[in-house]
């Protein structure tokens, strides 16, 4: 087993789970030292795989015992390190809880285990004309319970939202290993929302109970070519500004176009400095109107070529290079980092000007694949990890492209999330009083900091004694009214 | 109450004064829930209200923030309350971005305000708020909504950033000005339904909607329960009475019809207000082809009762049913029908309206239906409800009313509620017993 952790634990867990259901090999303890941020790696000190909330509940409060901390994980897909476990921890892994406990189209909800992926829900349900709106990139095999932890987004949530918007109800798995329910009908502070995105620190989704959404009557596709990606910006502008809200609309620069050309041949316009996918869905009607309305920005925003998807088949041709941008420079770099920020979407020609100029500064080339919609950028910061100082280069571009999103009033990440990739850039974007004020609630689940600690926050919180000044006893408590507030 | 609060008020005074922040003497129309504070702050900004805040931490004085003052009468009444921090002087739009379709205000703006400055851009906040008057800070802290949340979702999930102050006085944002964004925690979303209970909600950030082009109300009158030949609402009037086989689909087939309809409405919103009559649907369409689209729905709704497209809303649209006793009613969306029968069914002259898409509906009863009266209401419908799936809350009522019965009926994370009202005002001084089990 894991050095670091105490003796008799893995006893101790061995009484709530099978023994096939706890990992100690040393072997197949590192098959989860990472996830998808896969420069950063810890060996966990014991992986458990549950099958029960009960279960989980029950390794909880074992760490609890230990004053061992706990990590929870889905499919390892998360890009920020959100699920990297801890050597002297255990790492509890959600795979074989993946029922989909029921499907309601009457209520428009699925309730599923948080192991079930992103798109067996959607599966399960478009037969009945229904689908799970939040599509991340990796939906084919990350889980929602991961989704739950990250909020994660994806193309379409320009239109439809993220996870939040999308999670109704919440069975959790507290940090002290209690078993509690969270709905968005509750009065009262909304937990639910304040649970979800907050990245395992404050305890383990164990059934969530998602909004379906009814699959609009037409979808509609289609991409233009420009000769760079100012007059995309534009056109993307010029969109929005018209009152048109697309269910996505991504850009790819000249260099993305090209990994992604190499990588899935898909055939792109030639010569284009820029592509632009935008989709529209909704009632006929709507979407006819706004496809007019599209096409002719488009054009009169330089598009030198359109195409219009007339089948699934063709859409998913022109949604195939978009959405092997990220593996695809991998055929043109022999490293990369994949960067996520945010900036208001009108900064988007300044920032991409200052990227560019960045990448000729240092010598690192950077390919641009962005949710242009909502202002979310991509950047593939691309770098030989054989060449001396290349890497470090890279991290430097990587970290001033995150500067440039804070100075522009954006976000240090839209949709991958903090983990321990970003947790330093937190006081960029955040003072010491919100970090703090953050970490109250942090400490109002988790007062011993054993659930996914080291994520999030730059330093983190002693939660001690709460703070403030008491001032004896309640008046109401000293009259037998209340009891203890 | 007050009475270990009384010694030294013109120190207290003088202190509350030196933020230089306006202060008066409260009068009797400054009661929270019948409890009088002993001042008024009138700050203009997020460093004025930090000052009020750290002054009535030394001091121990006990807050109460207040925005236009609409649902000051709802909930609890404060186990105390020193300072009201009133703000209407927080009443600035500080950024509209209309190129990326996002707002910034000061949190005590109304709402009517914020829709004069954003219709100026062709830009609304679709969040439809039932009361005149209403503030930013106000809509948050009490979380309503109104009958758009059917497409547009509730105040949550339009706020993309806040800035807050706490009990202690510190002043803490999260979120920021774009849409997209996971970095922290979503402090918004704690605040949002927080009564006053955590801190003063002074700045919020809202992503926007486009106003669209065109708006159609389809509205349809459904027969009475009973009516022969009909089936807009029938069951021995239980709440899990099965529709019959064969008789034409109720409320709930309706609802369901409605809500699945790619005509896509914003917002499917009933009103009821005598069990001797019917319920009335009303349903908007929005946006492009508006009309192509109403008349899809009104061929839905054809079927069961008498449909006409309007170009305007019905006079009830957003509105609440009622003023002085107002319950709000949550359960499954295909449940909507049951949880109206099980309300219309217990015999007292309940009015009910609200969203019959989510089902979250309003109801409200005559103020002077007594206690008794009023106490078996709530156990009954709260147990009808229960089967259904859902719950039951008492927004508003008479204190003799309300003390009659549990305002929240069971809440599963109380404790965790608990523990977060304790880290963030550990001195009990926000609005002390406002929400949820008396946080």
């Amino acid at each position: 087993m894991g050095t670091k952790t105490p003796d008799g634990l893995v006893r101790r867990l061995l009484e709530s789970l099978d023994h096939r259901a706890v990992i100690t090999d040393p072997v197949r303890l590192r098959t989860y030292e990472c996830d998808g941020l896969t420069h950063h790696r810890a060996t966990p000190g014991v992986v458990v795989l549950p099958e029960t909330a009960e279960q989980i509940a029950a390794v909880v409060r074992v760490c609890n015992e230990y004053g061992v901390p706990f990590v929870a994980r889905g499919a390892g897909t998360g890009l920020s390190g959100g699920a990297l476990p801890r050597t002297d921890g255990v790492l509890i892994v959600t795979s074989r809880m993946r029922r989909i406990l029921s499907v309601d189209v009457a209520d428009r909800r699925a309730v599923v285990e948080p192991g079930v992926t992103n798109l067996a829900i959607t599966e399960a349900v478009r037969d009945l004309g229904y689908y799970y709106a939040p599509d991340p990139s990796s939906q084919q095999v990350c889980t929602i319970g991961g989704n739950v932890a990250e909020n994660s987004g994806g193309a379409h949530c320009l239109k439809y939202g993220f996870t939040v918007n999308h999670v109704l109800a919440l069975e959790i798995v507290t940090p002290d290993g209690d078993i509690v329910e969270l709905s968005n009908t509750d009065p009262g502070y909304d937990l639910l929302g304040a649970f979800v995105g907050s990245e395992g620190t404050l305890g383990i989704a164990t059934k969530i109970t998602v909004r379906l959404t009814r699959a609009p009557e037409t979808v509609t596709t289609l991409l233009a070519a420009f000769d760079g990606i100012e007059q995309g910006g534009q056109a993307v502008s010029a969109i929005i500004g018209g009152g048109i809200v697309p269910a996505a609309i991504e850009m790819m620069d000249a260099l993305a176009i090209e990994a992604a050309e190499a990588a899935v041949a898909c055939a792109y316009p030639e010569g284009a400095g820029a592509v632009l996918i935008v989709e529209l869905d909704g009632p006929v009607p709507e979407v006819t109107h706004q496809f007019d309305e599209v096409t002719r920005i488009c054009r009169e925003n330089g598009a030198f070529e359109l195409r219009v998807a007339a089948d699934p088949a063709e859409r998913a041709a022109i949604w195939k290079g978009r959405k092997s941008a990220f593996a695809a420079v991998g055929r043109i770099s022999p490293a990369y980092i994949v960067q996520d920020g945010v900036v208001p979407r009108t900064a988007l020609p300044e920032v991409l000007a200052s990227i560019d100029r960045l990448s000729r500064e240092y010598g690192i080339r950077v390919a641009n694949v962005f949710h242009a919609g909502d202002g979310n950028l991509h950047p593939l910061v691309l770098f030989d990890d054989a060449e001396a100082g290349a890497g470090e280069r890279a991290e430097l571009v990587s970290g001033k492209i995150l500067d440039l999103c804070v100075e522009h009033g954006g976000s240090i990440t839209g949709e991958h999330g903090v983990g321990v990739d970003k947790s330093r850039y937190m006081p960029k974007m955040f003072s010491d009083n919100d970090l703090d004020t953050m970490q109250l609630v942090r400490c109002a689940f988790d007062p011993r900091g054993l659930s996914n600690p080291g994520k999030v926050f730059p330093t983190p919180r002693l939660c001690g004694e709460v703070p403030g000044v008491r001032k004896g006893v309640h008046p109401l408590v000293e009259s037998g009214q209340a009891e203890q507030f | 109450m007050d009475a270990p609060h009384e010694t030294g008020g013109a120190p207290l005074a003088g202190a509350l004064h030196r933020t230089g922040v306006t202060i008066r003497e409260a009068g009797p129309d400054d009661a929270v829930a019948g409890v009088s504070p002993r001042w008024v702050a009138l700050p203009e900004n997020t460093g004025e209200v930090a000052a009020l805040m750290r002054v009535s931490a030394e001091h121990d004085l006990a807050v109460t923030p207040v925005g236009g003052g609409t649902r000051l009468h709802w909930g609890p009444p404060p186990e105390r309350c020193d300072l009201l921090i009133d703000t209407c002087c927080l009443n600035q739009v500080l950024e509209h971005a209309s190129g990326d379709l996002v707002v910034r205000v000061q949190a005590g703006l109304t709402m009517d305000s914020l829709a004069e400055t954003l219709a100026a851009e062709g830009q609304e906040l679709s969040l439809d708020v039932p009361l005149d008057g209403a503030t930013v800070g106000g809509v948050l802290a009490t979380a309503v909504a109104g009958p758009r949340r059917f497409r547009h979702g509730t105040a949550r999930d339009l706020l993309i950033g806040v800035t807050v102050v706490l009990a202690d006085g510190t002043t803490a944002k999260s979120g920021g000005k774009v849409v997209k964004n996971v970095a922290g925690y979503d402090l918004g979303k704690l605040f949002t339904g927080s009564y006053g209970t955590l801190g003063v909600i002074t700045e919020a950030a809202f992503r926007l909607h486009p106003i669209p082009d065109d708006r159609r109300w389809i509205i349809a009158e459904l027969p009475a329960p009973g009516t022969p030949g009909t089936g807009a609402v029938r069951g021995d009037g239980r709440p899990d009475a099965p529709e019959r086989p064969g008789s034409p689909p109720g409320l709930d087939v309706l609802a369901a019809e409605l809500a699945a309809s790619q005509a896509e409405p914003s917002a499917i919103e009933v009103d009821w207000p005598d069990a001797r009559g019917g319920p009335v649907v009303a349903v908007l369409v929005e946006g492009t082809a508006a009309d192509a689209r109403a008349r899809a729905v009104r061929d839905l709704m054809a079927g069961h009762g008498t449909a006409r497209i309007t170009a305007g809303p019905p006079g009830w649209w957003g509105t609440l049913p009622g003023e002085d006793v107002l319950l709000e009613v949550r359960v499954p969306p295909s449940r909507a029908g049951g949880a109206l029968r099980a309300i219309m069914a217990r015999g007292l002259p309940a009015h009910v309206r609200g969203s019959l898409a989510t089902a979250a509906l309003q109801v409200t009863l005559p103020p002077d239906v007594g206690g008794s009266a009023f106490a078996e209401f709530v156990s009954r419908v709260r147990d009808d409800l229960g089967r259904l799936g859902g719950g039951l809350t008492v927004l508003t009522a008479p204190q003799e009313l309300a003390d009659r019965v549990d305002r929240w009926g069971p809440v599963g994370a109380l404790p965790l509620l608990r523990r977060v009202k304790e880290r963030f005002d550990p001195g009990r001084r926000m609005s002390p017993g406002r929400s949820v089990g008396g946080i």
